[in-house]
């Protein structure tokens, strides 16, 4: 049995698990990323659009801060965020972009003087202060107030992820490529590290570990169609549910992109929207400010994917052999602004569908992007459950999104996660002794052995792609955008039926190294099981929260349902999970809940939420004085690193 | 797009080093070509369809994440954006990328190539004071357009297609090739990068650096991202050449 012992083991190597790994480097520990592939090649590169920090220094950022970024955060979840995140988030991310800028990252730049932007379908001409010059500028993106979305280009992802990669090269941190985490190693609540299948000779390691984290992304190949890359398989989340004392956080909640080309679902940024272009429907009718008069193509991107989906429904939609479709209009944004911008999404229409958008419109439509759920985390990043597991980034449920993550939160978490909760971890590595029984490590490699050594010889039984398939389309059929009742009852059913044949996968090619039959069937069961969970929980929950849209009770219902929705999976011969809640206290809300200001507002008010709206209305009255800083200390104390605590500066008006 | 179905063959190279006494050969498949096609939706159909054994790397399948490459008909090339609409004859013959350690059948290790290629260019900012800067405070100035050029020099994905088209490496095993190249000239661009041309040259100034380039400018036709390769090396070249 091969073992490899180390003080911090980080399975993921994307912008959440590198910054994890640079901070436990940094620190002093021993530190192991493992990816299935070359870290540069995860799936955090397919960012282009851009990452949220309220720096403020673009003329359309001015006056942006971390309250309005707060405000804007909280809304798009539809409040079902942990507020206490949120602002930790929002108070660091201006440090997390400076960081990388110091890395590295060549962050589009302020040009002072006019420049020509399309606003509403409209040029208009801005003019950018001398003093702004050359720091860090920013875009529009949907659902937020200001213009706070910082790009390089229109690769964002890109250039973040080779300069974290770059930095973790830097500081020798190994990263053990081709690597596939199929079981946590734990015992009495605490977790030891991994059972790790070298994907090319097929053998186990056992990789112990003081602390553990979980980077392994979101969990969009559940669905037949989504943005994700292939290896968003939600893997990593499926073996802290596996442990059986793991919980997952929201699985329901699922976000739908508006804008990816049909039929092969690759995403078109939002920054095509944030910078000007438009929604047309088949008549080449602008369809959205009907729906939506103040945000208008920038709502969020729950309301947006519902309104385009509500208008495709209407036979607004193009048809096509795919199905309906509507267009994205970006030709008005003209040909130097999309050539220099917009390059990737020029490159992606003409590779995949022969067009040129400076000319011709771009068939678009709602898609699975994001997940918000995964490993339900405290805001230390490690598992209220399971002591020495941790996750970050999409594949947690670290809880700053909620029911809707805003386009341009998901890097900046990944990397504002990876600095909080990277230090967290250290001090975890520091206040623990590694202390396992190796009958426990032998325990869990003899058990996943036997796993391999079943589906290798078994003579017959179940294909494993076409289980995938078959659960793919349960999902894009009846877990989507719009949801309903009865067809939720049917997928878990359905689902639960998946559950129980892949226990009876055989293969054709039966060798245990490199064998990708063997990884699919591995990895199947194991999808399935995250499937449950969101297909379950989605049906459990009788409300309509930011994603989570249900047709039969449309209203937000914070009566009873201000809550997250937890999931854990109690034994392998279970065909559901188990599902309990976690209450939100309004009385210790930020922002107490209220309209988002787009999409519908009817919602079922809780009647704590009036109470609190009085009670901070008191605490401002109690202290006229208090600036922003000492306000958000009496509404929403927070604990962050000490390293991160200092106020942000911005040009302009300094550290206020 | 076409409505009407035709055959596509493809020729593609089967081995598989993890089984011993394994050896190279060439396997035919027929699959029915569908509207829109990509190598990865066909390679894809392949391996569920007709062969659950073919190993082969795709991530992104968006053209961004560099991991497909791949020797298509001749050509090194990204396989998940090559349309097989775009084979007149429906004849497509793959191969996995040469200059690069072989997992099995079309998937390579460019990884260790690509660390080991990082490592040796010390792809990182060298700046002594990085650590040490006040995250609070407003971040260092730009030049707006330095910040535009450094971006196209970044727009590299370690795909290895110029590994795969340079005919000096396949003469010289150590030879950096243009995807490093390419990374110095992006650093050596970049203000927050304090090295001299001297410790440049320390790096690139030999035989298997930049003077050891025959200029044959595989790298520049096949790169998939279209990056000034040429350009790049002549400065580099140049410049390199004025040091001492």
């Amino acid at each position: 049995m091969k073992v490899i012992y180390t003080d911090s083991l980080v399975i993921g190597g994307g912008l959440a698990g590198l910054r994890i790994a640079i901070a436990s480097r940094q620190r002093g520990y021993d530190t192991i990323v493992l990816s299935l592939m070359p870290a540069k090649r995860s799936h955090s590169a397919a960012a282009q659009g851009g990452m949220q920090a309220s720096l403020g220094a673009s003329i359309k950022g001015e006056g942006d801060n971390e309250e309005v970024h707060f405000e804007d955060t909280v809304k798009g979840s539809d409040w079902g965020c942990d507020q206490d995140v949120a602002r930790m988030f929002v108070n660091t991310a201006p440090k997390a972009i400076r960081q990388l800028t110091a890395w590295g990252v060549p962050w589009s730049r302020v040009r002072k003087g006019d420049r020509q932007v399309v606003i509403n379908g409209k040029k208009v001409t801005i003019t950018e202060k001398g003093e702004a010059h050359g720091l860090i500028t920013s875009r529009d993106f949907g659902g937020t107030k200001k213009w706070r979305t910082c790009f390089t280009s229109d690769g964002t992802g890109h250039t973040m992820l080779y300069a974290m990669d770059n930095k973790a090269i830097e500081l020798g941190i190994p990263v053990h490529e081709r690597k596939e985490a199929i079981a946590l190693i734990h015992e009495d609540g605490v977790c030891y590290g991994a059972v790790v299948r070298d994907l090319v000779t097929g053998e186990l390691t056992a990789y112990v570990a003081k602390a553990t984290t979980i980077a392994t992304g979101g969990y969009g190949r559940l669905y037949a169609v989504t943005t994700n890359a292939v290896i968003s398989e939600g893997i990593g989340t499926a073996i802290a549910l596996e442990t059986g004392v793991a919980t997952l956080g929201n699985m329901e909640a699922v976000q739908f992109h508006p804008t990816a080309i049909v039929p092969v679902g690759i995403l078109t940024t939002e920054g095509c929207r944030g910078d000007g272009g438009l929604l047309l429907d088949k008549e080449g009718y602008r369809f959205m400010p009907d729906y939506e008069p103040d945000k208008k193509e920038l709502a969020s991107r729950d309301v947006v994917s519902r309104r385009m989906t509500e208008h495709m429904r209407k036979g607004k939609g193009v048809s096509s052999r795919y199905g309906d479709h509507l267009w994205l209009d970006i030709t008005l944004l003209g040909k130097e602004h999309i050539n220099k911008n917009l390059r990737e999404v020029k490159e992606i229409c003409e590779y995949f569908l022969g067009i040129d958008p400076v000319k011709e419109y771009i068939p678009v439509r709602p898609t699975q992007h994001y997940s918000m759920g995964g490993v339900r985390t405290k805001a230390t990043g490690e598992s209220p459950n399971l002591k020495g597991l941790f996750s970050a980034g999409e594949a947690a449920c670290w809880d700053m999104h909620g029911f809707n993550r805003l386009g341009g939160n998901s890097v900046a978490e990944t990397v504002v996660a990876g600095m909080i909760v990277g230090e967290y971890v250290a001090d975890h590595c520091a206040s623990t002794t590694l202390n396992i029984n190796t009958v426990l490590i032998e325990k869990f490699v003899r058990r996943e052995e036997n796993k391999i050594f079943k589906l290798l010889n078994r003579e017959a039984g179940e294909n494993p792609f076409e289980l995938r398939k078959e659960m793919q389309d349960i999902m894009m059929d009846k877990v989507g955008i719009f949801r309903n009742g009865d067809d939720l009852a049917q997928a878990v059913e359905e689902l639960k039926k998946l559950n129980q044949r892949a226990k009876n996968i055989a293969l054709k090619n039966r060798i245990s190294t490199s064998n990708p039959e063997l990884v699919e069937a591995i990895r199947v069961p194991k999808m399935i099981k995250l499937a449950q969970c969101v297909a379950y929980g989605a049906m459990l929950r009788t409300e309509s929260r930011g994603a989570h849209a249900r047709e039969d009770f449309p209203e937000r219902n914070d009566k009873d349902w201000l809550k997250r929705t937890l999931t854990t999976w109690n034994s392998e011969d279970a065909d559901l999970p188990e599902v309990t809640y976690e209450e939100l206290d309004i009385m210790k809300m930020e922002m107490p809940p209220g309209s988002r200001g787009y999409g519908v507002d009817n919602t079922v008010h809780h009647p704590d939420t009036e109470k609190r709206v009085a009670g901070i209305e008191e605490i401002k009255t109690a202290h006229p004085d208090a600036d922003r800083f000492e306000m958000q200390e009496l509404l929403n104390p927070i604990e962050i690193p000490e390293k991160f605590r200092g106020k942000n500066e911005r040009t302009g008006r300094g550290f206020k | 797009m076409s409505d009407q179905e035709r055959t596509l063959t493809f020729h593609i190279l089967r081995y598989n080093p993890q089984i011993k006494g394994d050896t190279p050969t060439m396997k035919r498949y027929e699959i029915k070509e569908a509207p829109g096609m990509t190598i990865f939706i066909a390679l894809n159909e392949i391996r569920e369809k007709h062969d659950t054994s073919i190993q082969f790397d795709f991530i992104c399948r968006a053209g961004i994440c560099g991991s497909c490459a791949m020797i298509i008909n001749g050509q090194p090339d990204l396989a998940c954006r090559t349309l097989t609409s775009k084979f007149p004859e429906g004849e497509i013959k793959l191969l996995p990328l040469p200059g690069f350690e072989l997992i099995g059948d079309l998937s390579v290790n460019t990884g260790k190539f690509m660390r080991q290629m990082s490592e040796r260019v010390e792809s990182w900012i060298h700046d002594q004071n990085a650590e040490n800067v006040d995250l609070c405070k407003l971040e260092e100035r730009m030049d707006p357009d330095t910040a535009d050029e450094i971006y196209e020099l970044e727009r590299c994905v370690e795909c290895g297609c110029c590994v795969s088209a340079c005919a000096t490496k396949r003469m010289r095993e150590g030879f950096l090739s243009a995807v490093g190249f390419m990374r110095l000239a992006r650093y050596a661009l970049d203000p927050r990068d304090k090295r001299s041309d001297e410790e440049f040259y320390e790096i690139m100034g030999d035989d298997d650096g930049v003077f050891g380039c025959m200029t044959l400018l595989g790298c520049q036709d096949y790169c998939p991202k279209d990056l000034p390769h040429q350009t790049q090396i002549a400065y580099l070249r140049r410049r390199m050449a004025l040091v001492k």
